[in-house]
Parts: structure tokens; sequence; C-alpha cells
């Protein structure tokens, strides 16, 4: 056998980069995160995105009431705003709100809410509440923000049986936010494991599975859903609709995804480096998961990003039409079927405050998706 | 002298491609022969050059032969150190890894050839990992050895391709190409992306490294200049056949095919002074699809007779190890390569 032949030398260093920002030294990884950190709009979304979903996992806490309380005294209430001065022009440090006294309008003798000035209450932190179980673990009754009974605080005003609306919008979070991340999970699973078998195979089996996809994309959604959601059977506990939901979705949502991965796996295996290892005795499972996979994972990021709103629009679509989530578990689409009215829409408006966070969401996930597109675009400057 | 001992026999090799009609959905499709019962012998330690126009099937040809594509029928018959004689494209499983890695090939593309997502150390180490049960120090002491040979900085090796200019990428995918120690080389289009002057010092690192390992390149090239100067054989493809196979002087020096002396005669000349007498291909290249009958060149040669059109001219020996396919190969008089030099000499 012929040996390269040694001789004798210094034995040279590979030199390892210490901690720099050397851009010779950085992986592709690296180079998107420098490349990400210059998008503002990206980052004040990401950062927009982490706070709604740090609430969602402590919405129980951080509402001042739970998901049963309601109170018929209270129905239709307009948001109330925390005050520092009072009536009399006097400064408080802590802020309050005044109780309410239930009138009737002397013209419309619509029931109307007008402040009693003589009963304060001050907002106060960690107040006892309604019981619930922290993270789903510990038993507790404390609540972030609230007033001392018989105080009632209602930021965001309340719906038609009395029940507040900020609590409900942050107790729907949980819901809305967490169901397009599942489900886009699901369908990344199945789109990479279908569309991977799609783009490195091919032949008579990407035809098919093309067609599938075809067929399965030019069903229109809308009877879709409604067929799907009345094989869910009612009265089903809330977790297990949760999952029959997140199930529709993915079962439509996988098809965009299983494309791209389609489409990635094409292009990169008839790269040369990729035959380069071919050539070399490579592996096909490790040139799958050393070449493949890191040459369109910064896709995939970008691609299921932008794949949420499309869910969270979804969702909240199919809650307001009622095919979805239903009460007594709540989610923005829920809390939005109570807009359908025109007559709440004139009367209440606050009753549209859901519709701004959605609006939100799917903005902040927007801009997100756009700045790690740009930034794993390698060839933009 | 020792008797040339062979190191490759490519016999009858073809390759058709499928080519999809976008308006028949069931007709069958068609298909294009770009590679015609191609078959040669490569000597152990030469440098066996392939040249042609575009689209002449070179590529095609060496991706075949290192299995980076499937050819559709032949065989490459590959004599092994020990004189066993194995079909190389039949290959299969764990124990073709022996062989698989002694035939390695460079790519013309450096940039595309390299992955972007590893650093160089570890493009230069896979095909080592990958046939070899190495400890992570000899894996670095073998690297480190041939980034030396091949004339990189061994202190750079931590770097991403894209740190690195072209021709020291093409250094980087000498040294992948190196690292299994293969017999065999083919190098497609190895320095075309490249600057004259890089392209000068890679070709001397490939001859070095020829010398000190005793490496068999099947060298793919359009430059005829870079060809001249390199090799030891030289093969002339034209629509996916050999129309000429000889020893490098005696194909420039005097060629026998009138492809191959339309090809020279667009040799870039160094001397303004020399007159030029450029012979000027009419026509265009065949349709690959559906070839012209008889000689595939007859369309756009000067010389053709009835002959040509009818019938086609198998390859066959004219001079010593000279093979050419043509009719008047031993009546023609075509003109080789002016080369100042040789006639000094």
């Amino acid at each position: 056998m012929r040996t390269i032949p040694a001789f004798k030398r210094q034995k040279p260093e590979t030199l390892r980069p210490k901690k720099n920002t050397d851009a010779n030294y950085s992986s592709q990884w690296r180079l998107m995160y420098l490349r990400f950190k210059k998008h503002k709009l990206a980052q004040i979304s990401l950062f927009i995105l982490a706070l709604l979903y740090t609430v969602a996992l402590f919405a129980q806490f951080i509402a001042p009431y739970g998901l049963q309380s309601y109170d018929s005294k209270y129905v239709n209430v307009p948001p109330m705003g925390f005050k520092f001065i009072d009536a009399d022009g006097k400064f408080h440090i802590k802020p309050f709100v005044y109780e309410l006294k239930s009138t009737r309008d002397p013209e419309t003798m619509r029931k109307i809410f007008v402040p009693d000035t003589e009963k304060r209450h001050s907002l106060q932190f960690f107040v006892k509440g309604e019981e619930y179980k922290f993270l789903g673990l510990i038993k507790t009754s404390t609540h972030l923000i609230g007033v001392k009974e018989p105080g009632r605080v209602f930021l965001l005003g309340t719906d038609g049986m009395g029940r507040d609306l900020f609590s409900r919008i942050i107790l729907g979070s949980q819901i809305s936010l967490s169901i397009p991340l599942v489900g886009v999970g699901i369908s990344l699973v199945i789109g990479l494991i279908i569309g991977g078998i799609s783009g490195y195979f091919g032949g008579w089996l990407d035809s098919i599975i093309q067609r599938v996809i075809e067929i399965i994309r030019s069903f229109p959604t809308l009877p879709l859903w409604m067929a799907l959601s009345a094989a869910i059977p009612p009265r089903i506990p809330v977790v297990t609709m949760y999952l029959y939901i997140v199930i529709i979705f993915a079962f439509i949502g996988w098809t965009d995804l299983a494309r791209v991965v389609r489409g990635k796996f094409i292009s990169l295996k008839n790269e040369d480096y990729v035959i380069a290892a071919k050539i070399a005795g490579v592996g096909s499972t490790k040139i799958i998961i050393k070449h493949l996979l890191p040459g369109f994972i910064s896709y995939l990021v970008v691609a299921t990003t932008l794949a949420i709103p499309g869910m969270i629009l979804a969702e909240t679509a199919m809650s307001f039409l009622g095919l979805g989530i239903r009460s007594p578990a709540t989610s923005w689409g829920v809390l939005l079927q109570e807009a359908q009215k025109i007559e709440n829409v004139a009367l209440y408006p606050w009753k549209l405050f859901p519709l701004g966070i959605v609006i939100l969401t799917v903005l902040t996930y927007n801009f997100l998706g756009d700045g790690l597109r740009d930034a794993a675009d390698p060839y933009k400057k | 002298m020792t008797k040339p001992k062979p190191i490759l026999d490519v016999i009858d090799m073809n390759k058709d491609f499928q080519v999809k009609s976008k308006t028949a959905l069931f007709r069958k499709p068609a298909s294009v022969q770009v590679l015609n019962q191609i078959s040669f012998e490569l000597i152990e330690g030469e440098t066996l050059s392939i040249v042609g126009e575009s689209g002449c099937g070179k590529t095609t040809l060496g991706r075949c032969i290192v299995r980076g594509m499937d050819a559709s029928s032949g065989q490459v018959i590959y004599h092994t150190e020990d004189g066993q004689q194995i079909d190389f494209l039949k290959l299969k499983g764990k124990g073709s890894k022996t062989y698989r890695r002694e035939i390695q090939m460079i790519f013309q593309d450096p940039y595309s050839s390299l992955s972007p997502r590893m650093s160089v150390f570890d493009i230069i180490s896979e095909p080592l990992i990958a046939n070899f049960k190495l400890s992570k120090a000899e894996v670095e002491e073998k690297v480190t050895l041939i980034a030396e040979k091949t004339g990189l900085n061994v202190s750079y090796l931590r770097r991403y391709p894209h740190a690195f200019s072209g021709g020291q990428r093409q250094r980087i995918a000498i040294a992948r190409a190196l690292i299994t120690q293969p017999r065999l080389i083919v190098c497609d289009e190895a320095v075309s992306a490249l600057d004259v002057s890089i392209q000068a010092q890679i070709i001397n690192l490939l001859k070095d490294l020829q010398e000190q390992f005793r490496i068999t390149y099947i060298f793919i090239s359009h430059d005829l200049s870079i060809v001249q100067n390199i090799s030891d054989r030289v093969a002339v493809m034209h629509l996916g056949r050999i129309v000429e196979l000889a020893a490098s002087e005696s194909l420039f020096g005097q060629p026998r095919h009138p492809y191959t002396e339309a090809l020279m005669s667009a040799v870039p000349q160094p001397d303004p002074e020399l007159k030029k007498n450029r012979i000027i291909l009419e026509g265009e290249v065949p349709n690959p699809a559906n070839p012209p009958s008889g000689c595939h060149f007859h369309p756009r040669c000067a010389y053709r007779t009835e002959k040509c059109v009818k019938e086609v001219p198998e390859l066959r020996e004219v001079g010593y190890n000279h093979f050419t396919a043509c009719h008047y190969a031993e009546e023609l008089k075509l003109k080789g390569v002016h080369n100042e030099l040789a006639d000094e000499a």
C-alpha cells in the first residue's frame, strides 16, 4: 500500500478560533445571526412575540380573573383606565379605579355605568382571587394585579355575560398562540418526511405524492373545516378538542412545507459538493444529514415562521364561525364571536380588542419571517 | 522498459438522457444519446486529456467513470494494485469502498463543489472519515499533511470556504480528492474557472502531485494549450463519440481528423507575427437528439464526400497508437498546431 511519505516536521496547529467576530471563521448560522442582528424590525417583532408567549405561559397568574368568573351585575362594561388623580384633584401614588354604579340612560333607557367617586379601589399586586393551578402544577389563588373585593377592574371592559375581556384575551392567547405552533410542528414533520421522500427518490413516487398534494390543496378550505369539525364529537374535554383541531390544521398545512422540502432536496442533491461527497464514499444517510439538511434548514425556519400567521388566522376564523374551540375554553376567535352582531360592534366597540391582538401577532410573525428570510439568503448584500 | 500497466478500461460506454416532452402527456420520452460506444484504455501514471466543444459529452463521461452519474450501459474495468480486474460500475455494498476511494474527482467550479456549511478542515477530512476508521489525532495529522502538500496555509483550515479565493478553493478541492490516496483522479475542467496565472499554479501542483504519488489523470478540458502542455495522450470527442485518440505530440503535430484540425486552428498563438489560418466551421453543432447520418461531423466538414454522409466511420488505427474515426485519415494532409518551441528543438 502506498502511503503519503511522512517526514519530520514541526506539528503545525490548525487554529481554532477563539471568541471572535471574524467572518472567515463564521459558520453559516453565525453569518445568519449577524445579518439578523441588523434587521431592527424583525428584532422588535421577536421581542414582542417573546413577550406574548411569556404572558401566555403565565396567563392564569397575570389575568385578574379566571376563565369561569362572571358577574351579571357588570354586563358590557366599557374599558376603565386606572387613574392617579381623583375627582377632587388629589394625586395618589397608587393607581386606582372607581366602583361602577349602573344607571339608565335617560334617553335610550339603555343600561350605562357611571363611576361612583365615593368608592375608590387602588390597584394592587399579588391579590387573592380565583383559585387556579400555577403552570398546571401549584395550586394558588394569587394574581399579579387586581383590586380587593368587592371592587372590580375591567381594563378592557366586559362582554355580554359580564366576563373581563382583558383576562379572557390573555387566557385565550394560550390556545391561539400554541395551536399554530403545534400545528406547524406536526405539518413540519409530515412535510419533511413526505417532501424528503418525494425529492430524494423522485420518479413515479414523486409524481404520485405531488398529485396527492395538489388534490389536498384544491379542497376548498371552509367546507373542509366544517366537515372535519362536524366529525369532532360534541362535549369532549378541552384537551381532546384542542388535539382534534391541531390535526385538522396539520392535515392541510403540511402540503406547503412538503413542497419547500422537495424543491430544496432536488436542487441540493445535484449540487457539485453533494456529488463530491457521494464519490468520496459518504453514505446516503450521512449525505442527507450532513449536506442536504443543513443546506435547507434555514429556508425551512423561514417557511415555518411564515406558515404560523396563516394558522393563527385559520384558528381565529374557525373559532369565529363556531367550528373550532368551544366554550368554556376560549381563544381569540371565540372572543370575536361576540363581534358577529353589528349591534355589539356599534354599541360596545371594545369587543373588537381581540382583533387588534390578532393583527399584532400576525404582523410580528410576518416581520420576523421577513427578517429571517433576509438573513438566510446568502446572496443578499 | 516495462510493459505499460493499464489501470482502467472503458468498454462501450453509453449514456442516454431522457428528454421529457412538455406538450405530450403520454408519449414516450425521447432519449438523447450523450455518450456513444466510448471505449479507451488508460495506462497507469499517464495523463489522458479529453477535449471537445461544449456539449460533446466530456463532463458526462468523467462523471460516469467516477459514478457521479450512472452510465446506461458499458463497463469500466478497474485494474487494482494487486492485479485484479473489477467492473467498477457494478461495485456495490461495503466492500466497494476500498476501490471506489481510489478513483476521485476534481470539479470545474470551486465555488459549488465545496459545501458552504462546512469548515475547510471538515471538507478535506470528510472522505477520510467516510473510508477509514481513524482517531481524531490521526485525521488531523493527515489533513494538515495534505494541506501542506497542496499549498494551503494550515492555520486557515478552520475557516469556511467563503473566506478563500478561487485558486485556494481549487487547492482545497484537490486536497479533498487526494486525501484517500487515489490512483486515478478525474479533473473535470479543473482549471477553467481560474485566472490564467492561477491556472499555471494549479497545473504545476497537479503535475508535482502526479510525480510524488504516481497518480493517473483523466484531464477534461476545452483549453488546448493546457492540454498540450500536460497530457501524454489526448482523446478528441465530438457529439458523444471519440473521433481521435493519440499521443499528444502525434495529435498536435499531425492530426488525422478534420474536426481535430479545426479545434487546433482555434488555439490562440502567442506570436502575432505568425499568420493565422483559422478554420471557421460552418453551421451549428448538430442536435444530439437528432444526429446527422453517417459521420456526425459531415455537415460541417470541408472534406466531406458521399461516403461520409452514408457510412459511419470506425475508430481505427492509422499510425502508431494513433486512432481516428475518419474515412480519409490517410489521404488528408491536415495541419497541427504550429509549435515554435518544438520547431527550434
